[in-house]
């Protein structure tokens, strides 16, 4: 009866879970090539993560424990629906805790808190070309990946320094995996590429529309492309955020009223409530507090 | 000049299936030097450019070129790899639509700087400095260095495609009818800077046009194709001021006179 039930575990049947094994497999041995796969239909539209979640379907197991995130946040739509999802077809345990996650979904961050061994990361992938708006050709930008022909990402930070004075990519910022491929982090803020350096946990692609998966394994060299003048650099904040009064993390602007009104919090929601949780308040906080 | 040929072309042929695009081709490019291919459409001149430059296979024949390190390299046993760094770097392709040769959608400097990145230049100031060199020798204003192509005119566009191609200092350079589509006040100055060019840095080039005075402004040496044969070659004023072929004749005399 056990047996049983974990057939067809996870939605996805055997066969098709096996295909996307073989290129997951494919992926992690070959950091940041882009492997084809045979993309199915999911139950929700494109856009909405069907690459990560057919990734996360064929790596789950009865014992892992899922937490997804959209932006940081455990509570937006696209998180709460696919945990949902999940929940309903493999009946795992899950969690917004990113220290108790086995496997982590993730639209746009990589968690504040450091990832380690063991974990895996599942980015929902969008367009996993990172030559793809300035060679329109696909023939064309895999013969370039093959032959390792990159000048053209240069290109566009060119453009970018030309046009703003300084890199102006500040997503989907294009690095370079183990001194090879040329990789898409998918629309992660720059702001998290340094975290993919030498990470401990495994990070997993997935674009479901495109029909492509890659992958960086644990402790893989993940670099930045930038020009000896104008080096590669992280997004930096004036304030803290204003909940729990961190420094050196991703702040989301939230609008407060019709006034202009605003703070800066972070986009991590649950690093920010562990720090909540720990006596940490920012200024807002302290305030509120102070009028209760 | 070396006294070896930089380009050794023997016996080319190439066939569209049962129909000939060029027959048994064989010439020497020497350095430093210009040769036209002249001839009406549909002569095989553009397929015979193709193959000297790797665009195509040909069916037949062998065409060898001097590598900087001193050897002969039959193109077509070539590894892709190699070809594709061979053409980026020792040469250059003008297209006679600007908008085949330019990325469109960035700015002239970095169309400019394009190939320099390709080799590896990743410093910006530095890339910067030598496309605003560039621009200035191709005779484009500085301050339009970060204006796209879409914005110049078909004579500038021309200009920078020129540039984009010499700035890693090929040693020769294919075009394909360079001044077509454009009008002849322009046509003249293109055709003056080209001259220029190639004199100063001492490219050999081979220019396929179908244009006599383009030819005669330019090259030193001349190939008339018809039906895809080459039916005589020759130094060009030799062969403009004296054609012994009836169809170089024919040629010769349908320039208009005004």
């Amino acid at each position: 009866m056990t047996d049983l039930a974990t057939y067809n575990f996870a939605y996805l049947d055997e066969q098709t879970k096996r295909m996307i094994r073989r290129a997951i497999l494919k992926a992690i041995s070959i950091p940041g090539y882009q492997v084809p796969f045979a993309s199915r239909e999911m139950p929700m539209p494109y856009g909405w993560g069907t690459g990560g979640v057919q990734v996360t379907a064929a790596i789950l197991g009865p014992k892992d424990v899922l937490k997804v995130i959209d932006q940081g946040a455990d509570d937006t739509t696209n998180a709460v629906s696919i945990r949902a999802f999940f929940q309903k077809v493999a009946n795992v345990a899950v969690t917004t805790k990113t220290r108790e996650a086995t496997i982590i979904q993730t639209r746009h961050r990589i968690p504040e808190e450091a990832l380690t061994a063991g974990q895996t990361l599942v980015y929902q992938v969008p367009i996993p070309e990172p030559l793809r708006f300035l060679e329109p050709r696909e023939t064309e930008t895999r013969k370039m990946h093959a032959l390792e022909e990159y000048g053209l990402m240069h290109v566009k930070l060119y453009e970018d320094i030309a046009r703003n004075g300084h890199i102006a990519t500040t997503y989907a910022y294009p690095v370079k995996v183990e001194g090879r491929y040329v990789m898409d982090p998918s629309p992660t803020p720059k702001f998290d590429n340094p975290k993919m350096h030498m990470s401990e946990a495994l990070q997993l692609f997935g674009a479901g529309r495109e029909k492509r998966i890659y992958a960086v394994p644990p402790y893989t060299d993940v670099v930045s492309l930038d020009f000896e003048d104008h080096p590669f650099e992280i997004q930096h904040f004036d304030k803290p955020c204003a909940l729990c009064g961190a420094e050196q993390v991703y702040l989301d602007e939230v609008v407060l009223d019709d006034k202009g009104g605003r703070m800066f919090v972070c986009s991590d929601t649950d690093h920010c409530e562990d720090r909540r949780e720990h006596g940490h308040a920012g200024h807002l906080l302290a305030q509120q507090e102070a009028a209760e | 000049m070396s006294a070896v040929p930089l380009l050794k072309v023997n016996d080319v042929s190439k066939f569209y299936g049962s129909r000939i695009g060029c027959r048994n081709v064989s010439f020497e490019l020497w350095p430093g030097e210009v040769l036209a291919i002249v001839g009406e459409s549909g002569s095989g001149k553009t397929t015979l450019l193709s193959c000297l430059s790797t665009r195509l296979m040909p069916s037949s024949g062998i065409v060898e070129y001097h590598m900087r390190d001193g050897q002969y390299r039959d193109l077509a046993r070539m590894g892709e790899a190699e070809r594709r760094f061979l053409m980026r770097t020792d040469w250059g392709f003008v297209h006679q639509n600007p908008a085949d040769g330019l990325r469109m959608t960035v700015s002239a400097g970095a169309n400019v700087g394009e190939r320099l990145m390709a080799v590896g230049d990743r410093h910006y100031g530095n890339i910067r400095a030598t496309a605003a060199d560039w621009l200035r020798r191709v005779e484009i204003e500085e301050d339009r260095i970060d204006d796209q192509p879409r914005a110049f005119s078909g004579g500038m566009r021309q200009r920078l495609q020129i540039a984009r191609n010499l700035v890693t200092s090929p040693r020769l350079v294919f075009m394909d009818e360079p001044t077509g589509g454009l009008d002849v006040s322009v046509q003249a100055r293109l055709l003056d800077l080209v001259r220029g060019l190639v004199h100063d840095l001492g490219l050999s080039a081979i220019i396929v046009t179908h244009d006599l005075a383009v030819a005669r402004l330019l090259s030193h040496r001349m190939m008339v194709m018809k039906d895809g044969l080459v039916i005589e070659q020759g130094l060009t004023d030799r062969v403009l001021d004296d054609p012994r072929e009836p169809y170089t004749q024919l040629l010769v005399s349908s320039i208009l006179q005004v």
